[in-house]
């Protein structure tokens, strides 16, 4: 035992205290490293919220720019109750982005549309033009598909083809005139058929569904509305 | 049962961790974000800051509180601590690139199951001193980031074809997409093992003038 002294201090005292530490002493400790480490967490959240803020607000926004080709400037909506509601800025899960030009009039709508691929959630933003009808593309938010095979969707000349796809409403039935669907590699016959690529259907048919899901839901409702936020200036 | 407790800080303190008790290759510490991020060389160098990160400030945190933790709640205690760490990466990330959160997925929340990490606590920063604790941490820490760094250079020129995702070889490079999968991070995992393997055998023979080639 030749240790150096300090050390073997500490170790008779753990030796001895072992079977005495009291609760409290271990209550304190406990209690002191989590009272610092909340501090340190609250801090750092604080500091960074802004910057984390900024980069959700370009990311969507560059998004955004690449579904509605050049829009500009765009405004947040919600659709609740049947009710188009301008959203505030700051506020929430904003649904519905329209994308103005630099005359301030519209060129399409952009909304975020999401479903179960291959690994996980693939969420998407996709542009709809009002004026075709149509869906004009989509940008992925998100995604952990297999490198090489399901993220092809973002990168295959062949499946961005398949764009624009048709999503006329049917104003009776208040529901799309066609469901958009995913269909067999090569088998696409109408426009609203998404044609998925082969070694990656699981991620095109999740495509295929999410913009169907979210076109369902959010068109009917959102076409009255269309001519309101025609221009920029014209909505409050 | 006490070795002798050196604060003293050489050069070993520092090399130790990215030759001989490097966390990967040697002591094969943290397979998790070993193999599961190293895709890509940008994804690799960010996993390898991140932790090295985390390592450094709870190593300090650990040395410096250790002498008034009650040995019955240590492990809690240094959890607590790393998960702290791990959480400020976790929002600094988030600041710094939205695209760089979103490739490191969950494995950031994931260092804090990192053995390497908690085993550094334990087993090194408990005992020594704060500086002697930080020199240690910084070449564990880079041991690990070149580790990963390692491995994700070899897997993306394979797989990608590119390196930090400036394309190397141009359009005819067909990519060998199994490097990039899972499988991929097993592959050139062994490779690496093999070579480190490979050196050290070499390094014996030399030294004892080949007598002992057949003695592993």
């Amino acid at each position: 035992m030749n240790a150096n002294p300090v050390n073997t201090k500490t170790v008779n005292n753990h030796a001895a205290q072992q079977p005495q530490t009291p609760s409290s002493h271990m209550i304190a400790v406990l209690t002191g490293i989590a009272m610092l480490s909340g501090f340190l967490v609250v801090l750092t959240a604080q500091v960074t919220e802004p910057m984390i803020a900024e980069n959700q607000r370009v990311a969507i926004e560059a998004a955004i720019q690449q579904v509605i080709p050049g829009a500009v400037d765009n405004k947040k909506y919600r659709l609740s109750d049947g009710q188009l509601l301008l959203v505030q800025k700051g506020s929430k899960d904003p649904l519905i982005y329209a994308g103005y030009n630099a005359n301030g009039e519209l060129l399409g709508i952009a909304a975020e549309a999401g479903a179960q691929g291959y690994a996980g959630m693939v969420n998407l933003l996709y542009g709809y033009d009002p004026d075709c009808q149509c869906i004009r593309g989509f940008k992925v938010l998100k995604m952990a598909e297999t490198p090489g095979l399901g993220d092809k969707i973002i990168s295959d000349s062949n499946f961005q083809a398949n764009f624009p796809v048709d999503a006329t409403v049917d104003s009776d039935s208040g529901k799309l005139a066609n469901a958009i669907t995913t269909v067999k590699n090569g088998s696409k016959k109408n426009s609203w058929e998404i044609d998925a690529i082969s070694g990656a259907t699981v991620t095109s048919r999740a495509v295929g569904k999410a913009l169907n899901q979210s076109a369902q839901a959010i068109l009917p409702d959102l076409l009255p509305f269309i001519e309101r936020i025609k221009y920029k200036e014209a909505e409050q | 049962m006490s070795r002798p407790r050196d604060n003293t800080i050489t050069m070993e303190t520092f090399t130790e961790g990215l030759w001989k008790e490097n966390p990967v290759f040697v002591m094969l510490l943290g397979m998790c974000p070993v193999l599961a991020v190293t895709n890509s060389a940008i994804n690799a160098l960010a996993m390898g800051l991140a932790t090295m990160f985390v390592l450094l400030a709870s190593s300090i945190m650990v040395s410096m509180f250790s002498r008034y933790i009650p040995k019955q709640v240590r492990i809690a205690t240094y959890i607590v601590i790393i998960a702290t760490f791990v959480t400020i990466v976790d929002y600094v990330i988030q600041a710094i690139s939205l695209d760089l959160y979103n490739a490191l997925g969950a494995f950031i929340q994931l260092i804090v199951a990192n053995c390497m990490i908690l085993g550094r606590a334990e087993a090194y920063a408990s005992k020594y001193k704060p500086l002697k604790a930080i020199v240690n941490g910084l070449g564990m820490g880079l041991g690990f980031t070149l580790a990963l760094l390692s491995l994700g250079v070899v897997r993306e020129i394979l797989g990608a074809g590119s390196l930090f995702g400036i394309s190397l070889f141009g359009d005819q490079f067909q990519p060998w997409v199994v490097m990039v999968l899972p499988a991929g991070g097993f592959l050139v995992l062994g490779t690496w093992l093999l070579l480190f393997d490979w050196i050290k055998q070499r390094q014996i023979v030399l030294e004892t003038g080949g007598k002992e080639t057949h003695a592993r």
